[in-house]
């Protein structure tokens, strides 16, 4: 009887979806609104304090939504910056991506190694510990020295920036593993060197995921100041270049387009969390 | 029956000492006990009294201080997979299904995919969870995880099983059911349990010995057969002789150690 009662506890969650569409269609339009009405107010007042003033700094929203249909289709101003969207955005995804990708090649090793060696990580995690406060931005004129003006400068900067926030969440999930795992898998056979890939690693995956977040984010953050180092194409170089021709609205699609495309990656950041860690309850 | 020669367990003039903040904590002093194959033996007494360190001991966990834990008369250097340990907080890996989690063993220990696969059936359809082999421990209640726990020890080919307050967390019905689950496991199978409670009652309806214990340094205080023929009845006039009986055993050490 108790195993019924259990199930039946447990089975809510598959007796749920029968119930569910009544609330879930209002919260699935419910939450598109609510997270709508902020930034149409924002774009209200925007446009209030804007529009029609001579001498205004700003543009009104209007002149930047032509701007932006210019800079991606061309055929309005036929200016250096109509239609050049695709070249600068192409540019930064991929030192953004390739920046990234290096960072989480090194990070997530080395994390791993921080986390379970005592020897490596009494080597390493002083230095690190060191250098981890020094901004990205301080890096500057060392990385164009190192790496000369240009593209490889913003591509070390990007991969800096990303790369603390994936090491150090790596090296949490890798010190938090819950120590009755341990035990459980060593009083089941799997011993030393086993549990490193059927337990160590498994366990420190949600802290890693993380970890991948923060530094993707990082690096959007970062690909502007990479960018200002004297590089002709991508998002940071066209509102640098903007800015000195006081193209203000140009300056501002820049700034929304790096807003989309850091937001888009962090979304399929997270589907592929999702996906991947549906045994996590943080996740799922 | 204790002097029986050749043990499955064997503890001789075992003592445990820890080193907490600076101070010699002494959790378990010479302890002796001779466990045979295919008996049900429970260890009782209130905390500090070292119950859960002499299980950890025959777990492989701790090693002793002073003297020697054997198992068929050899020593214990580690945890392994002949001696399955369940514990009271399930340690379930949360990123294996039910499935996934009864499988550790075996694969662990390299038995091929197939025999695996049958082996993971089997104990999932013995503890009844054939509904659930694709959920995640989360996904489960407290009764189903130790449910899970329990098949996974059993199948990794544990010859004994300690449980550390395996039922210490579940509700009153839920305990119930899976205790007359794992007698009839035990019975079925000839398991050798060493069960660590702190409820008389528990003891008694399952125990064929119950170790009583006491605190302060832990020790072994004295050992009582339950001759109760099964299945036993709680409410029964001998059931409640041998709960008085115990019961008071415990509270004279509370007694003596406020006296």
């Amino acid at each position: 009887m108790s195993l019924l009662l259990e199930a039946g506890r447990a089975a809510p969650a598959a007796a749920e979806p029968a119930s569910k569409p009544r609330a879930g269609l209002l919260a699935r339009l419910g939450n598109p609104l609510l997270a709508i009405i902020f930034p149409l107010g924002v774009l209200a007042i925007w446009h209030f304090f804007t529009y029609g003033q001579k001498y205004s700094l700003i543009p009104p929203p209007s002149e930047v939504a032509v701007a932006l249909y210019d800079l991606t289709f061309g055929g309005i101003f036929d200016d250096a910056f109509s239609r050049t969207l695709h070249v600068h955005l192409l540019a930064s995804l991929s030192r953004v991506y390739g920046g990234f990708a290096i960072a989480a090649a090194v990070a997530i090793p080395l994390g791993l190694l921080i986390g379970r060696v005592a020897v490596v990580r009494r080597v390493l995690d002083p230095t690190l510990q060191v250098l981890r406060p020094i901004p990205v931005t301080a890096w500057l004129p060392l990385a164009m020295i190192m790496f000369g003006l240009g593209p490889r400068s913003a591509f070390f900067l990007v991969c800096l920036g990303a790369f603390y926030p994936i090491l150090v969440n790596t090296i949490f999930g890798v010190r938090s593993v819950d120590p009755r795992l341990f035990e459980a898998a060593s009083m089941l056979g799997c011993q030393d060197t086993a549990q490193f890939y059927r337990v160590v690693l498994p366990a420190s995956l949600p802290a890693i995921f993380t970890g991948l977040r923060l530094g993707l984010g990082f690096a959007w953050v970062v690909i502007v100041v990479g960018e200002m180092t004297g590089v002709q194409t991508g998002l940071g170089a066209i509102i640098m270049e903007a800015r000195q021709l006081s193209r203000t609205e140009i300056v501002i699609c820049g700034m929304i387009v790096i807003g989309i495309a850091g937001f888009i990656s962090d979304r399929l950041v997270m589907l592929l969390g999702k996906r991947l860690l549906r045994w996590s309850p943080n996740f799922a | 029956m204790p002097d029986t020669p050749n043990p499955i367990l064997e503890l001789r003039g075992v003592s445990k000492q820890f080193e907490l903040q600076g101070q010699r904590v002494e959790a378990l002093r010479d302890a002796h006990l001779r466990v045979h194959k295919g008996e049900f033996v429970c260890l009782i007494g209130a905390s500090g009294c070292g119950k859960s360190t002499l299980l950890r001991i025959v777990a492989g966990f701790e090693s002793p201080t002073v003297g020697e834990a054997l198992m068929w008369g050899m020593p214990i250097a580690g945890p392994g997979p002949e001696r399955g340990m369940v514990f009271q907080d399930y340690g379930l890996f949360p990123w294996l299904t039910v499935r996934g989690n009864i499988a550790f063993g075996p694969q662990s220990r390299g038995r091929p995919a197939a025999e695996v696969k049958d082996t993971v059936e089997r104990f999932i359809s013995l503890v009844g969870l054939q509904r659930f082999a694709d959920a995640y421990p989360h996904q489960l209640s407290g009764g189903m995880k130790q449910r899970v726990a329990i098949a996974r020890v059993l199948a990794n080919d544990a010859e004994v099983v300690l449980m550390d307050e395996p039922f210490g967390a579940l509700d009153a019905m839920t305990r119930e059911r899976l205790q007359d689950e794992l007698l009839e496991i035990w019975q079925r199978t000839g398991l050798t349990v060493l069960f660590v409670t702190h409820s008389i009652e528990e003891a008694i309806f399952l125990a064929d010995r119950i170790v009583v214990m006491s605190p302060s340094p832990g020790r072994i205080e004295s050992e009582t057969a339950v001759l109760l023929p099964r299945p036993r009845d709680v409410v029964a006039a001998d059931f409640n002789d041998m709960r008085g009986r115990l019961s008071q055993q415990l509270h004279s050490h509370h007694g003596r150690k406020a006296a």
